[in-house]
């Protein structure tokens, strides 16, 4: 790829998963119609859901998933070792995701729901931040394509890589749609970092902060307008927990 | 010939999720031959537990990036049949179509980006894009097409969005409808040249007779509820689905195995076409015949050809609904209900095989307790049975390390694994 007539080198892209659906990863061959030129920017190493290739040579590496075993935590710190620049791709690596919500309950009690009297070794979730340096988060359950090829290209060029500062409010404004609240929903647009383009509030479905907090968020503002529209103080905890993009920050304040 | 075989297969590629493969073979005698599932376990059954009903169908999304809709399909199905809501027949129809751009999104990705490289001897997709450029284009664009009708449908391709309990919150407008039938079309010459590319493709002579379980077809190819059907001749009410899976823990996988009339039984695009061919579309019917698809067939390498075929079928049918769609009026779209105790069972073919969700809900709607049995759990045992056999054949032709290797792989690769779901 020629940029500004200077022939760039292709960074070397590894992607790895850990716990997780792999729905991030996904979202790589997803954009069809910019995916040849996509593939074009970037020479991908490792990539064991589309590619038998496979090599420790790589530049960047992509970590889809939360840590939950203990093999996980080696394989990761040699990735880390491995690579320039880590980046967490996804709700899950960013922030624990849904997978989470295991860590409300007991570990042992989890493992006996699931499988009986024959268990299987797991942790409580943790974040990929929790275990080795992260250099770049990208949220989102899924992550946008378009986004992940914004940040591709940024890297790439050496462009700085920058997120919005305002919450997906702003973005679903801009789609002109009717306020979830005033559809007597509960929604996390007005406290939840933008990016998706408003993706779920598009579908006339309440956002539930997979992206996290945005960078100012004013909880006390957003509280009062969820206890006059009549929610109860569990029923936000439930939401704002789902995809753990809030904790530390609302259990202090709600 | 008496050989020495150490297939170690560690991480196979090309498949969703961490499997191994493991066959031993000590002076011409098959020693161990396993399907091990290593992936790290999740626990939605668990985790589920506690939360209200309406966030279970997102929340249990979140056990594939692949099959998501069909997910949240199962889940909305259970929650419904928990809580006894009937929902408006517009809402169904949209439904199945979300879940039909899953299925052709599904069957593509995995017939051209994980399958294909085998046939051309390289690595992944990325060198067909050099190599075959008209391949890779039908790929994409008929990937692309699957993944614009979720879009259209469902608000996402990977975790929809529009699909709620009750219904649908958002349904797509006449115009946008109008516009992805047309698009369907336009697409249908790419469909055929896919049909035109694996009849050229020699599909692995390899059989092994084995009992397939599917829902069963009543005027229609079934993908949503009703019965569940097995060539053996088992027929079971959907509720009755523990029966027909009996699902067990084994020592070596994180994902179960389940069993029926025999050690094993395959469920997916194959188990579908055996089960219910009768009530395909004429045309993807001619396709089967042209592909050399007869049922009952027992090979299954002929998965791949069976999802071609329901690609097609599902293209066909895709068309007819949208019509049907454009004549209706479509704003009756969600039910009104008010969340009650209950339990209820939503079975769902989604591209893999049947998928199995189960919930019981409290007076408030809360989750109380879940089962979730995924297709490729069904189908873990008959790999790990499938695996002994090809060996053996095989070796009695004559083949060696390296190709009797590649076919295990091709083999674990044709049931379409969908590892993460089935670890869930």
């Amino acid at each position: 790829m020629k940029y500004l007539g200077v022939e760039l080198q292709k960074p070397k892209v590894g992607v790895f998963d850990f716990t997780s659906c792999e729905g991030c990863q996904l979202q790589l061959a997803n954009k069809e119609g910019s995916l040849v030129d996509f593939l074009s920017l970037i020479e991908i190493v490792n990539f064991r859901e589309i590619s038998s290739d496979k090599s420790d040579d790589y530049d960047v590496a992509l970590i889809e998933g939360s840590i939950s075993r203990a093999d996980e935590v080696e394989r990761l710190k040699k990735i880390r070792e491995n690579a320039k620049i880590l980046v967490a791709l996804g709700s899950c690596a960013c922030f624990g995701g849904v997978n989470s919500l295991k860590n409300r309950f007991p570990i042992e009690e989890v493992v006996t729901e699931v499988y009986g009297d024959m268990p299987k070794e797991t942790e409580p979730v943790r974040r990929v931040s929790d275990v080795v340096k992260v250099d770049l988060c990208i949220p989102g359950c899924p992550v946008s394509k378009a986004e992940v090829e914004r940040i591709v290209v940024n890297l790439v060029t050496g462009a700085e890589v920058k997120f919005p500062k305002y919450p997906v409010c702003v973005e679903c404004k801009q789609h002109v749609n009717t306020c979830l609240f005033d559809l007597g929903q509960l929604c996390l647009g007005p406290i939840t970092q933008a990016g998706c383009g408003a993706v779920c509030p598009n579908g006339k479905y309440p956002c539930l902060g997979c992206r996290g907090a945005f960078a100012d968020p004013n909880y006390e503002a957003f509280k009062n307008i969820v206890a006059e529209k009549g929610f109860s103080m569990e029923y936000l905890k439930e939401r704002l927990s789902f995809y753990n993009g809030f904790s530390g920050a609302y259990k202090d304040e709600m | 010939m008496k050989c020495d075989l150490n297939i170690d297969v560690h991480h196979l590629t090309r498949v969703e999720g961490h499997g191994n493969i493991h066959v031993k073979v000590k002076d011409g005698k098959l020693v161990d031959a396993k399907w091990a599932v290593v992936e790290t376990p999740r626990f939605f059954e668990a985790m589920v537990r506690g939360l209200s009903h309406d966030l279970a169908p997102v929340l249990t999304a979140r056990i594939c990036g692949i099959c998501s809709i069909g997910h949240a399909l199962a889940s909305l199905r259970a929650v419904e049949r928990a809580m006894d809501v009937q929902i408006p027949k517009t809402a169904k129809k949209l439904r199945l179509l979300a879940k039909h751009g899953e299925t052709l999104q599904s069957h593509i990705l995995h017939v051209f980006f994980l399958v294909a490289p085998d046939f051309y001897n390289v690595g992944s997709v990325i060198p067909i894009v050099a190599q075959h450029p008209d391949v890779a284009g039908l790929a994409v664009r008929l990937k692309g097409l699957a993944n614009d009708l979720c879009d259209l449908v469902a608000g996402r391709t990977t975790h929809p969005v529009s699909l709620a309990v009750g219904g649908l919150t958002k349904a797509p407008s006449k115009d946008d409808l109008a516009k992805m039938k047309i698009a369907i079309e336009e697409r249908l010459p790419d469909m055929l040249a896919t049909i035109d590319l694996f009849a050229s493709l020699k599909m692995p002579a390899f059989v092994r007779e084995t009992e397939f379980v599917s829902l069963k077809g009543v005027n229609e190819y079934p993908w949503i509820g009703g019965d569940l059907i097995s060539t053996d001749g088992v027929v079971k009410p959907e509720d009755d689905y523990l029966a027909m899976t009996n699902e067990y823990v084994v020592d070596f996988s994180t994902s179960k195995f389940t069993k029926l009339s025999r050690d094993a039984f395959a469920a997916g695009a194959l188990a579908r076409f055996n089960n219910n061919h009768h009530f395909l579309h004429e045309k993807a019917r001619e396709a089967a015949e042209r592909l050399g698809l007869r049922a009952v067939n027992h090979n299954p390498f002929m998965n791949n050809v069976a999802q071609v075929v329901e690609s097609y079928h599902v293209m066909l049918e895709s068309i007819e609904m949208i019509q049907a769609l454009l004549d209706s009026d479509l704003k009756d779209i969600r039910a009104d209900y008010k969340p009650t105790a209950g339990k209820g069972v939503g079975a769902v073919e989604v591209p893999r095989g049947i998928l199995y969700h189960c919930y019981e809900t409290d007076d408030s709607g809360i989750i109380k307790k879940a089962n979730c049995i995924i297709p490729t759990t069904q189908n873990n045992a008959n790999i790990h049975y499938d695996l002994p056999e090809l060996v053996n054949q095989e070796m009695a032709r004559g083949k060696d390390e390296n190709e009797i290797e590649k076919l295990c792989e091709m083999l674990v690769r044709t049931y379409d694994p969908c590892i993460s779901c089935s670890v869930h």
